[in-house]
């Protein structure tokens, strides 16, 4: 069972593939490598929703797709959801 | 499956439409009811009402004449009835319309009335209608398919699979030589800069970039915040999508990895050769599908994440779905599932195939969902008040 997929290897997000628990040890793959990778969720992450890989502060950009997604706006732990409350647009 | 050739109706002006319509085309607001009517009293013709064409002026006028008539000239339309108002502009669409050799036929309704109106339209939609009933299907190269794709309430297993499978069909034909068109403006905000890399030449590039700028000219000027109760919409994210950027991110995965961009078209312009093409136009699914349909595209991918329901009158809406539940709650309106991606259970080669699969069943003449379930969405593109 893959829990959450990450697009590219550097990615600070995974986005889940099923609904993941908290405390849960999150198994992900990489999806241009196929590299597993594992993080233990610190909060229920619902499918489609995205699971922070890294710690990250305000002021932050987020990579997913090894790309600028956005900006943090709340402190992020590794393992923690990551949605509107914590990352904006840097555009408009 | 031999995704080579596809069984095609090959019109008047050598085009070739998988669909076989006959339509009652509304020049305006004014004669949606006597379109309606003549739908209703000659079966296996359609009307397409729409609010609009009374007092528009200059660039918006243009591009509603270029919309209708787009959309009479697509060769998924055999024969066209026009009913507007008066006479004047119904028969600008129908020399618009004309021009491909397909029968066209215009009336207006002032100095005859409604019921005179709907008794000759109903005559000729009759005529036309027996007359395409005869028209046969005939074998025709895949290269003289025209492919168009926009995905709508995605969420980010649009970006991680239902898009990318989009985006590998993409690449298949594209080697193929089909003809192929992407578009979404604004959904390209944050992945601009990987549009502009892919673009074939300076010149290419220099036209996305303009019409790119344009766009984030028109939400600048009108917004109010920054966009995030409209773009990303509210079931982006609660699908899980943050910012627009992510979306983009995820929306440009439909060009595949090998397309290049070929060419930049205005809003309803057709294309002038083989190759992916990007078209400047909204974000909305129903405003997009009807500006690719009025360039002359005959088949739709459209890639959904929570379920977009959306179809349109004269081209096949095929939707695409990797979203494990929307594929199961909303099961009637998914063509092809391809939520086994989420767990590597299926590749993204073999969706892809999958996809191009359906495209030629549906070619060939199988009924899309949207089509099964009557969705009919036909919404003009306006650029501004009327006058």
């Amino acid at each position: 069972m893959i829990d959450f997929l990450a697009h590219e290897k550097g990615d600070l997000v995974g986005v889940a593939t099923v609904d993941i628990k908290s405390g849960q040890v999150a198994k992900g793959v990489y999806m241009d490598s196929q590299e597993p990778v594992e993080v233990k969720a610190v909060m229920d992450i619902p499918l489609g929703h995205k699971i922070a890989l890294a710690d990250m502060k305000v002021g932050d950009t987020v990579l997913k797709y090894s790309t600028d997604i956005g900006k943090v706006v709340a402190p992020i732990r590794k393992g923690e959801y990551v949605h509107i409350h914590n990352l904006k647009t840097k555009r408009w | 499956m031999n995704i080579n050739e596809f069984l095609g109706y090959r019109r008047e002006n050598g085009r070739v439409g998988v669909r076989n319509h006959v339509i009652i085309l509304p020049l305006d607001d004014l004669s949606n009811a006597a379109c309606e009517a003549v739908a209703n009293n000659v079966k296996g013709t359609m009307a397409l009402p729409h609010p609009y064409g009374r007092l528009q002026f200059g660039a918006d006028l243009d591009l509603f004449f270029s919309t209708l008539i787009g959309t009479g000239s697509n060769p998924n339309v055999a024969a066209v009835v026009v009913i507007g108002i008066e006479d004047e502009w119904t028969n600008r669409v129908v020399e618009g319309i004309a021009k491909t050799g397909k029968p066209v036929v215009g009336f207006g309704i002032e100095k005859h009335g409604q019921h005179n109106t709907i008794m000759r339209s109903s005559k000729a939609a009759q005529e036309y209608v027996q007359w395409a009933s005869e028209k046969q299907r005939e074998v025709c190269k895949i290269q003289e398919l025209w492919v168009s794709t926009k995905c709508g309430e995605s969420d980010t297993t649009s970006g991680i699979a239902s898009n990318p499978t989009a985006g590998n069909a993409f690449d298949k034909l594209y080697a193929k030589g089909c003809t192929l068109v992407f578009g979404e403006t604004t959904e390209i905000t944050g992945g601009e800069h990987l549009v502009a890399a892919r673009c074939v030449d300076q010149k290419v590039r220099d036209g996305f970039m303009f019409m790119f700028n344009r766009y984030q000219d028109v939400i600048n000027r009108h917004k109010t915040s920054d966009l995030s109760d409209s773009q990303p919409t509210k079931g982006n994210i609660a699908g899980g999508l943050t910012t627009i950027e992510e979306k983009a991110l995820g929306n440009i995965q439909k060009i595949g990895k090998k397309c290049i961009v070929d060419g930049i078209l205005d809003k309803a312009e057709a294309p002038t050769g083989p190759g992916l093409w990007f078209m400047d136009s909204s974000s909305a699914a129903a405003e997009m599908v009807t500006l690719v349909a009025a360039a002359g595209f005959v088949v739709h991918f459209f890639p959904t994440g929570q379920g977009n329901v959306i179809g349109n009158p004269i081209i096949p809406v095929i939707k695409l779905s990797a979203n494990p539940n929307t594929v199961r709650t909303m099961v009637e309106h998914i063509d092809v599932d391809v939520s086994g991606l989420l767990q590597n259970k299926l590749t993204l080669d073999k969706a892809g195939d999958m996809l191009l699969e359906m495209m030629i069943r549906t070619a060939n003449g199988r009924n899309t969902c949207a089509e099964a379930l009557g969705h009919r969405e036909f919404v003009l593109t306006r650029l501004y008040e009327s006058a």
